[in-house]
Parts: structure tokens; sequence; C-alpha cells
């Protein structure tokens, strides 16, 4: 299982829970499976986000492995100007 | 073949062209006046395109008349919001290049004409009739949350928050950031600093105004010349708006005149297609200064509270802070990277972050430089020098005592990898400035800053000539000197001269999909695609030697531009150069050339210290700038003067920001300084010389290095200015720009609240 912390808008009250466990080998498994888990996610994970994978920001690369003991943030989708 | 990106450690120790300081290939054009920009582009019958402009800051569109304008001699064509075909995905985009049922602030796009001439195109626009019903308008991001502030859009129900409002407001989104338990941190605090501070919509202020030519054949193949920081962008989103399959689009990226982020989106381009499928003719329009302020992308204004905790020997033990930040009149301004980026250079247990995107009657905003980053860090880092001033500790040491390392969870969650923070801080508390005497009214100033640098996706080519020389084909329009960048790491990898390669900003029709130049990315994964383009040429290089010698392609090694067999048991022959195997591709194979496509996601992240030193006129609130110093991590400079130069153009951007410029708005709504002259960015004869200090800290996830350097450096400057003019005023300063004007009320406040 890898533990997934959200931040940002996701975050949405003092109280909610900033960590979710699932099973993933790769960004779009995790994707997947916290879509399947946790619906309440789906309208964020539908907008978009990063997902930052032992401190390196994934904007879109689906089949970048993860490691059951990585951190893992999803996090905004930036670039910058 | 294998693409590593690892940094290697070896490599980047023998580097030979990159860290020189070659002649930049596009200099003698752009001072001769040869270079095109945007509207130096001209076609055979080309039409004059003109805007016509909302003068309402908002109101509902009841009903648009163009029959008179249409009907006037010289008129080929007008469009206005029934020539856009709704586009859900693209709405905010939509609505911005051509408002629908309602105007949502003054210069919003009405209408536009195509004309034979200019004079016909201005007469046709004040023949067209828009029947308006004005509505009460806010354009302040405090005055816009509240309950019973003018809602701009119906729709508009704030995320992030549960349960969801069941009321619309302006207040598009909250988001939070941070760790820890910042009630229990302030709990161990012996020192508490809370502050309200506030800073001003600004403009990336680029000297080219936005124009561009658009042609469209009666068989529905298009064309676009723009001056544009992302052409590949704008062939997407203009696709979508027309309806163009993307395929049927070629956009060519003029010289740019500037864009700092302002470029990054389209605003004039979409209309221009529209007009000229409607008149079939080609269509120019080329924005007025007036035009660009009222109606591209300036940033975000904002207001914020920062509260910082800390121990009598300098522990931070905890940061709160709420960052407000208007984006215009649609959904988008960088709320979240400006809570992102607020405490992220200092190594907390104890922090939290939160920000809300704002909807208010002004432009819709664009990028600039480090999004939200300079508002939130001008806020943090002013409150970080006041506690530091409260117990008695020099700012650095302060800042040394905190700054993240190697290892540090940073302020918006992630582990920080090798950065070099604390080297700039090193480097500051080293550096002259720091300790040259102030006099009287003068002031010194420190800020640190941090952007997260991004990558994205790339695709570049690189060609060998038949004459030895090399041509690169890259799909990232060169705003701060990429070209140079390129040919430097090409004649690199390659051992070749600088001088042997050159690189051009190729249409869109000649590569894949580009993103583009932003998130300072391009010298970073531009250069990493030609990189491994080069690589690749030289694989095939080698095995065309191979091939002449009858020796297996793995028994040939490159070695300085020659292709030499790997040892003694490959045979005894003379090594072959770039140019001699160039020279008989035709009968080796054909031509030679190395491509790359990737979705780069290892920029190294970077941070910054600047020092500022300042002087106040207590008799007018004039400031003063006396000496600067920009220290920033680059990983590996690769063309140190253009690594200056951004370093430099970062604070001088910033410095206007601090000093000067601001979006002043009437009660009316109305923008009352949309012009260089009464908005005053710094020009050379304000400004002293800017130091520079370059930090090389490596990027792992570059093979020589390299981190992205574009942005950075405006991060620091609002603050660190902020805090020079405090000491000199003797007074805190809460909010930008700190005008004559606004320094003087400062001090005379300061003065009889003393008596």
């Amino acid at each position: 299982m890898v533990q997934v912390n959200i931040s940002g808008i996701m975050r949405k009250t003092e109280d909610s829970p900033t960590v979710f466990e699932v099973e993933a080998k790769n960004i779009r498994q995790l994707l997947v499976n916290l879509e399947k888990h946790y619906p309440e996610m789906k309208p964020h994970l539908d907008k978009g986000v990063a997902v930052s994978v032992d401190g390196t920001i994934y904007r879109d690369n689906w089949f970048q492995s993860i490691q059951p003991d990585s951190e893992v943030y999803l996090v905004p989708r930036l670039a910058g100007g | 073949m294998t693409h590593s990106s690892d940094f290697n450690a070896e490599k980047a120790s023998n580097l030979k062209v990159i860290g020189t300081r070659p002649a930049r290939p596009d200099g003698v054009d752009k001072v001769t006046g040869r270079a095109r920009f945007g509207a130096d582009m001209n076609l055979p019958g080309q039409l004059v395109g003109r805007i016509l402009r909302s003068p309402h800051p908002h109101a509902i569109i009841k009903s648009i008349d163009t029959s008179a304008a249409e009907a006037l001699d010289g008129v080929k064509a007008v469009v206005t919001r029934d020539d856009f075909a709704e586009n859900p995905d693209n709405h905010a985009v939509l609505c911005n290049v051509m408002a629908r049922e309602k105007a949502l602030y003054e210069g919003h796009t009405v209408a536009a004409v195509a004309a034979s001439t200019a004079t016909i195109a201005r007469k046709a626009l004040k023949l067209i009739n828009v029947d308006y019903e004005p509505l009460p308008h806010v354009t302040d991001v405090d005055a816009a949350m509240q309950p019973d502030a003018p809602v701009l859009h119906d729709t508009i129900f704030t995320s992030g928050v549960d349960p969801v409002p069941t009321i619309p407001s302006n207040i598009v989104a909250r988001c939070e950031f941070g760790h820890g338990d910042v009630e229990a941190g302030f709990a161990k605090a012996d020192i508490i600093v809370e502050r309200e501070l506030k800073t001003a919509a600004t403009h990336q202020g680029y000297i080219e105004p936005h124009a561009c030519v658009a042609s469209v054949s009666t068989d529905g193949m298009s064309e676009l010349w723009c001056c544009t920081q992302g052409h590949f962008d704008d062939r997407k989103i203009c696709a979508a708006l027309l309806g163009i399959d993307v395929s049927r689009l070629r956009v060519t990226a003029s010289e740019i005149g500037g864009g700092f982020g302002g470029k990054t989106t389209v605003f004039i381009e979409p209309v221009a297609l529209a007009l000229s499928r409607k008149a079939g003719r080609p269509v120019k329009i080329v924005m007025s200064r007036e035009e660009v302020f009222k109606a591209s992308g300036p940033t975000a204004s904002t207001s914020m509270r920062v509260k910082i905790g800390v121990t009598n020997d300098g522990r931070m033990t905890a940061c709160d802070g709420e960052f407000r930040l208007q984006g215009g009149a649609f959904e988008g301004s960088p709320f979240d990277s400006a809570a992102m980026t607020a405490f992220a250079c200092y190594d907390l247990e104890n922090v939290k972050s939160v920000a809300f995107d704002v909807v208010v009657n002004r432009p819709k905003g664009a990028a600039y430089r480090a999004p939200g980053a300079p508002m939130s860090v001008y806020g943090v880092e002013s409150v970080v020098d006041e506690v530091a001033l409260k117990i008695g500790m020099d700012p650095i040491e302060f800042r040394l005592k905190n700054a993240v390392r190697d290892g540090s969870q940073s302020s918006y969650g992630p582990k920080f990898g090798p950065n070099g923070l604390v080297e700039t801080l090193e480097a500051a508390k080293a550096h002259p400035q720091y300790k040259t005497p102030l006099g009287p009214n003068q002031g010194r100033g420190i800020a640190s800053g941090f952007w997260f640098n991004y990558g994205g996706e790339t695709c570049s080519n690189l060609n060998i000539n038949a004459d030895g020389t090399v041509t690169l084909a890259v799909g990232t329009p060169d705003i701060g000197g990429s070209r140079a960048s390129m040919c430097m790491m090409a004649a690199e990898e390659l051992g070749i001269p600088y001088d042997s390669v050159r690189a051009t900003v190729v249409d869109t029709g000649a590569l894949g999909f580009n993103e583009g130049s932003y998130g300072s990315r391009v010298t970073y994964a531009s250069g990493l695609a030609i990189i491994n383009a080069a690589q690749q040429a030289i694989t095939e290089m080698c095995k065309r030697a191979s091939m002449m010698w009858d020796i297996p392609a793995d028994a040939v090694t490159w070695e300085d531009g020659y292709a030499k067999p790997s040892g003694a048991n490959a045979g005894e022959f003379e090594p072959m150069s770039l140019a001699e195997i160039a020279a008989i591709a035709a009968n080796t194979g054909g031509p030679i050339a190395g491509h790359r496509e990737h979705n780069a996601d290892s920029a190294g992240i970077s941070f910054g210290t600047h020092i500022v030193d300042t002087e106040v006129d207590p008799e007018t609130g004039r400031v003063d700038v006396l000496r600067y110093t920009v220290i920033q991590d680059a990983g590996k400079a690769i063309h140190p003067d253009y690594v200056e130069g951004q370093f430099q153009g970062g604070a001088v951007q910033g410095i206007g920001w601090a000093l000067n410029e601001e979006y002043i708005y009437g009660d009316d709504g109305k923008l009352q300084n949309a012009g260089f002259l009464d908005y005053r960015v710094p020009v050379a004869s304000d400004l002293p010389m800017i130091d520079t200090v370059i930090v090389e800290v490596p990027n792992p996830g570059h093979p020589y290095g390299v981190r992205g350097v574009g942005e950075t450096g405006i991060v620091p400057p609002l603050a660190a200015v902020a805090n020079s003019v405090s000491a000199a005023a003797g007074v805190r300063l809460s909010e930008l720009p700190m005008s004559p004007p606004r320094v003087l009320k400062a001090m005379d406040d300061a003065k009889q609240a003393a008596e």
C-alpha cells in the first residue's frame, strides 16, 4: 500500500483526512485506485493534479514507478511564467 | 539508445563550451532592426483589424447591432460573440477573448472589424451599436470577498470548502498547505509578529505589444504569425476556439520583445483568425499600449495576513499565513503557488498556508514570472525581517538557522532534494555589499525566495549538415537566450566549435508538440532534448565510421568531435571528424540527424537571496536604490551572461513592483493609468548596476546540473526592497508599491505617533 498525502484545494476542513492508502505501483494505478476507493476525489482528479514522488513532481507521467515506501503527495499542476 | 538525465559529475567537471560567454546569435539582427517582431509581419491583401472594447467594468450585453458597420465601404468583416461557438473545455479563455452575455471589465472585447484601412476600421467601430445594462462592479480583492459584493458569475460556488456553499460568490476556491500544529508552535514562541500586508496588481511591462497576422484560406488551411511564448499552445487553443483541425493551423512565432509570462495565452489571435475566415483575406491586429494595459493579462493584486513565532535564540516555532489573490474576471489567480512558495525557504515543524482565488472586474490575469510567489514571499520575508530585528539577530544568520537543506520537508509537503539556499545565504554574508557602511536615511534589506521550476513536453531535432555544421530545430520561443544555450549544449556534446551550430525556433508544422517558454523550463527541458538528440547523432556517426572501417559499431567511440577506434583490438584507423563523416553521409546511409521527444520531470528547484541598499528622502518620500546584489543557484550556468541577465531582469522588475508599479482603478471601475507615463516602470537611469553572484549546486536531474533561472530572480526583490526601505524610513511599510506619497505618509504617521 502507498500512503498518499493530499493538500491544497482537496484539504477542505481542519478535520478532513490528509493521508489516504491505495495499492499502486505507478502513478496511473494510483490515480485510478484513488478515484475507485475515494470517489469524492473524482472532481479534483478530473480537473488535473500533479503527483510528487520522492520529491520529484510529475504532471503527466502515468508510468512513473512508485515504491511502497515512497513519499507521495498530490499537488496542484503548476508551470510558471 | 538510453537517455540518462542523471547528473554526471565527471562530465560536469570537464565541460569545454558550457560556462563560456560566446556572442549571442540574435544580437546583430536585434541591434540593426533586421529581426522581425510580431508587428513586422505583413501579407499581400492584408486587412487592418481593430477591436471594440467595453467602456463598462461590468454590464449585461443586451444586443449588438453591427449592420451599419458592415455597410461601411471598406469593411470586409465584423465578428462578435455570435462568431464563436460555445466551448466548455475552454470557457474562460473563450469568454475573455470575446465577451458573451456580460462584459466583465473595462476593455473587454465586444466586437472586432477588419477593414481595408485603419481609418475605416476605427470609423466602423463607432458604428457598432452595443446595448449595455451596466451592473455594480468590484475591483478590490477584499471587497470582492464580502457577502454583499456584486457577484460576477452565478456559476461560482467556492470549492475547497466543506460544505460547498449554496449561493454563488466571487471566491472561486480555497487551498491549504502545511503540517504540524501551528497553535502548539506559537505557544512555544518567545516572540510573535503578525501583520496584514498588501501588494498592487502589476503588468509584465513587455516593450512589444501583442501583434499577429492571421490568414485563413478558402479551403480552411490557416496560418498565424504572432509574438508569443508558446506557439504550439496558441495553435491548440486557437484550433479549439475556431473549430479548426490542429493539422490545418500552422503557427509561427516571431521574435519576441518580452513576455515574462504575459504571452503564454491568447487575446487577439483567435479574433484575427475569425476575421480572416469571414473576410477571406489576411488580417493583422496590433494592440496599442492602452489595450495592452486594459485587456492583456496583468498579475494579481493581493492582501494577506502573516504570523510568525520565534524563540529568543532565533528558531521559528510556527508560521501561519492567509493569502487572498484576485486574478481578474475569471478563475485562475496563482493562489495555490502563492500558498506553496510563501514559507518554502524554511525548515518548519509547524506551518499552515491558506490562499483564496477571487474574481473581480479586472482583466483576466496571466502568468508573471514565478506566479504568486513574489507577493506571498513579500509578506513572509517582511515578517521574517521584523522578527529577526526584534530578537536582535542578523537577518542572514536568522535565515541560515531556519533554512531548508537537502532532505528538509517543504512547507507544501514533499521533501526537498539538494538545493542551494544555504549557499546563497553564505555568499550574501560574504559579499562586499553586506559590509558596506550605510549613511543617514539609508537602509539595507535582505530577502530569500524560492521557485519550483518546470520541465514539460518538449521535442527537438538536430541535423548534421554535409559541410560539417549543425542546425537545431527547437519549438520553444527564445525569450532569454535559449538559441545560444542550445547551440552551446550541442557543441559540447558533439565536440565542435560553438560557431558551427545554429538554432532556429521552427513553426508548429516542423516539430511535435512543445509546451511554451515558461516555468524556467527551456534551457533545462529543450536543452536536455538537444543533448539527447546530439547523443543519438553521435551513435549514428560512430556507426557510419564503423562501416568505413569494417569493424563493429560498438568498437567506435566519440571523442572531441571525432570517431575513433575504441582500442587497439578495434584496429588502427585514422580518426574521422564530424565533417568527414557528414561529407560522405549520402554514401553511408543518408542524412544524419538526432531527435528527442520527452516529458521532462526533473527540473531542479531554485533559491535566491537578494541584498539591497536604499536611501529615502525624508522631505519627499522618494526612494533611491543605491546598491543591489542578486545571488541565485543556477545549478550550472550554460551561458553566464544570460544567467546574469535573468537575475538582473528579475531584480529590476521586482524593484518596479516594490516602488512604483500599480494598476490604479477609480471608483468608476476604470483603469486610471493605462500608459507608461502614469504606470512607472524603472528605467536605466533609476537604477544602479545590479551585481550578480551565480551559485552552482548541481540539479541531480540534469547531466550538467542545470536548474532553471528565469523566475526565481523576481521572488525576493519585493521583500528585500521593502525591508531596506523600512530600515531607511525607520517605520515598517506593509503595502506595495512604496511610492513617495505612501512612504512620506508612513514616516509622518510614525513621527506623530512618537510625539
